[in-house]
C-alpha cells in the first residue's frame, strides 16, 4: 500500500483556547474512495474536515495531503454577496489558467448541472432561496474539477427530493474521475448512499470510536439497503453513545 | 380621484420633492430679505444679479477653476494616501496600533489651523490649499479604510483561502467591495469638506480662487457678491458629488438593489 496515493492523518489532534476538540485522530482514505465523518454536533467534525483540507495547521500529528485542486462545500454556502450566482462560481475558478469568458461559461454549465437555469445564474446571492445558495456553493466546488472533494453539510439545506439529487451528481461526478471525498454530516442516511466507509467521532474531545465499511458499490445501494444500513449501524454500542442526545431510535 | 391626483402630481416623483425643498429655502430667504433689509440679506433675485456682475467681468471662471483644482487635488491625495494606509492598518494590528492615534490627532486639528500653517510653509503657492485639503480631509477617508478592511468576512477569506484564490482575485473580490461599502459614503462627505477647506485657504492666501472672490466681497462690504460665491461653492459640491461621486456609488453597489431595507 503506497502512502502516497490517500489521504492521511496520523496522530492528529487541536484545540482551540485550551479546550481539546479533536485527540489522536487516524485516518486513510484510498484515492477514489469517500469517507464520512459522523457524529454528534460540536465534536470537532468541522474541524477535521479543514485540518484535511489544508485550512487549518493540527496542533498534533501529521497530514499527508498529495492532491493538486482541492475543493470545499462549507456548512454555510460563504457567496461573495456582491457577485451574482454566476460570478461566485467563476470565483473558485480565479486560480486556474482559465480566461474569464471560459470561467463564466464553464461556471454557466456548472450551475445548470445543480439545477440552477439561466435566469438564476444572474441572481445575487441575497435574491437566492438557502437551497438554492447551497447549489450554488456545490457548484463552485464542481466546477474546479476537484481531485478532493470536501463536503460539510452540503446537502443539509436542500429538501429531501433535492439533496438525493445532488448526492446523486456528487456520486456521479466522483465516480468518472476518481474524485476522493470527506464529507461531514450529522445524517446517516447521507453516509450510506455515499460513503465507503465512515468514522464515529464521540463528543468533545473528538475521538474515533468507530469505523464502519460499507461494502455494496454506492450506485447499487436502494432504499431498501439503505434502511436495513442505518438500523445496522444504528444499533451499534458506540454510535448510540455517539448520537444519544441526537438518535431516538 | 383625488388620491390618483395627489400620487400622480407630487408622490409620484422624489424629484419633485426635492424641488418642494429648495422652494421653501427660497421662499424663507425672500421672507428674511424683507424681514431685515437689502445689507443683512439681499433678495434672491439681488443675489442672482450679484452673480451675473461677477461672471460678466470675468471672474468667475479662473476663480472656478482655480477652487476646483484646489479642492480636487488635495481630495485626490487624501484619498490615494488614506485609503492605502488604512487600508494596510486594517488588515495589521501592528500598523493600526501606529496609525490610528496620529489619525485621531489630525483630525483634532482645526482646519483654519492647517490653512495658516501651510501658508507659512508653502506661502501663496497653490500648494499650500491642496496640502491644507489634503491633511485636513486624509485622516477622515483613513478612518473608513480601516474600519472597512479590519471587518472583511473571515468566512470569506477562509473559502477564497480554500479556493486558492491569488491574492489579485483576493484584493478585487473579496476585500475592495466590502471597502467600498464603508469608504464610498466617507468619500462623499470628504468631497464635501475638500471644498470647504480649499476655500478658506484661499480667503486667507489671495492667491485666487473662490476664497479670494469672498475675500474681496467682503472688504467692498457687499453682501449680495458674498451670497453670490458661496452659491456657486455649493453649486460646484452638488455637480462634482451628482456627476463624479453618485455614479461610481451606484456602479460599485448595483448589488445591493432589493437587499432588506434598501431602497430599490
Amino acid at each position: 500500500m503506497s502512502q502516497e496515493d490517500a489521504l492521511s492523518a496520523s496522530g492528529v489532534g487541536h484545540g482551540f483556547a485550551g479546550v481539546r476538540v479533536l485527540d489522536d485522530i487516524e485516518i486513510r482514505v484510498p484515492r477514489g474512495s469517500v469517507l464520512a465523518i459522523l457524529g454528534p454536533s460540536g465534536g470537532g467534525k468541522t474541524t477535521l474536515l479543514h485540518i484535511l483540507g489544508g485550512l487549518l495547521a493540527p496542533d498534533a500529528g501529521r497530514v499527508e495531503r498529495p492532491f493538486e485542486r482541492p475543493a470545499f462545500v462549507f456548512q454555510d454556502p460563504l457567496l461573495l454577496p456582491w457577485r451574482t450566482a454566476r460570478g461566485n462560481v467563476a470565483f473558485g475558478l480565479a486560480g486556474t489558467r482559465l480566461v474569464r469568458a471560459d470561467r463564466l461559461s464553464r461556471a454557466r454549465s456548472m450551475l445548470v448541472k445543480v439545477g440552477l437555469g439561466h435566469g438564476d445564474a444572474g441572481l445575487y446571492p441575497h435574491q437566492l432561496s438557502g437551497g438554492m445558495k447551497k447549489r450554488v456553493s456545490l457548484a463552485r466546488a464542481l466546477a474546479v474539477e476537484p481531485d478532493l472533494l470536501l463536503l460539510d453539510e452540503a446537502f443539509s439545506a436542500l429538501d429531501v427530493g433535492l439533496s438525493r439529487e445532488m448526492q446523486q451528481l456528487v456520486r456521479l461526478d466522483a465516480q468518472e474521475r476518481g474524485v476522493t471525498i470527506v464529507l461531514v454530516t450529522h445524517d446517516l442516511s447521507e453516509a450510506v448512499r455515499l460513503a465507503d466507509e465512515a468514522i464515529v467521532l464521540s463528543g468533545r474531545p473528538g475521538r474515533i470510536v468507530a469505523r464502519l465499511s460499507i461494502e455494496r458499490p454506492a450506485r447499487l445501494r436502494d432504499d431498501a439497503f439503505v434502511e436495513a444500513e442505518i438500523r445496522r449501524i444504528a444499533a451499534i454500542e458506540a454510535i448510540r453513545d455517539a448520537f444519544r442526545p441526537t438518535l431516538s431510535i | 380621484m383625488a388620491n390618483n391626483f395627489w400620487r400622480g402630481h407630487v408622490g409620484g416623483g422624489e424629484r419633485l420633492w426635492a424641488a418642494l425643498g429648495l422652494a421653501a429655502v427660497v421662499a424663507l430667504w425672500e421672507i428674511g430679505h424683507r424681514a431685515y433689509g437689502n445689507f443683512v440679506l439681499p433678495s434672491p433675485l439681488s443675489t442672482l444679479t450679484a452673480l451675473g456682475h461677477v461672471a460678466a467681468s470675468g471672474d468667475l471662471w479662473p476663480a472656478v477653476v482655480t477652487t476646483a483644482r484646489d479642492a480636487l487635488s488635495g481630495f485626490l491625495v487624501a484619498t490615494l494616501v488614506g485609503s492605502l494606509l488604512g487600508g494596510i492598518a486594517g488588515r495589521s494590528m501592528p500598523v493600526r496600533a501606529m496609525l490610528q492615534p496620529i489619525a485621531t490627532m489630525l483630525i483634532g486639528v482645526p482646519a483654519i489651523a492647517w490653512v495658516v500653517l501651510s501658508l507659512l510653509w508653502f506661502g501663496g503657492s497653490g500648494l499650500a490649499a491642496t496640502f491644507s485639503v489634503a491633511v485636513a480631509v486624509g485622516p477622515v477617508v483613513f478612518a473608513a479604510a480601516t474600519q472597512g478592511a479590519r471587518t472583511v468576512d473571515g468566512g470569506l477569506r477562509t473559502m477564497a483561502r480554500a479556493f486558492r484564490v491569488p491574492l489579485g482575485a483576493m484584493i478585487a473580490d473579496v476585500y475592495l467591495p466590502h471597502v467600498l461599502s464603508y469608504l464610498l459614503p466617507a468619500l462623499g462627505t470628504a468631497l464635501a469638506m475638500s471644498w470647504k477647506v480649499a476655500v478658506m485657504a484661499e480667503l486667507l492666501s489671495g492667491a485666487g480662487g473662490i476664497g479670494d472672490g469672498l475675500a474681496a466681497a467682503r472688504a467692498e462690504v457687499d453682501t449680495a457678491k458674498t451670497m453670490a460665491w458661496v452659491i456657486v461653492v455649493v453649486a460646484l459640491l452638488l455637480v462634482v458629488d451628482r456627476l463624479v461621486i453618485e455614479p461610481v456609488r451606484r456602479y460599485f453597489e448595483t448589488w445591493r438593489r432589493g437587499l432588506p431595507g434598501e431602497v430599490a
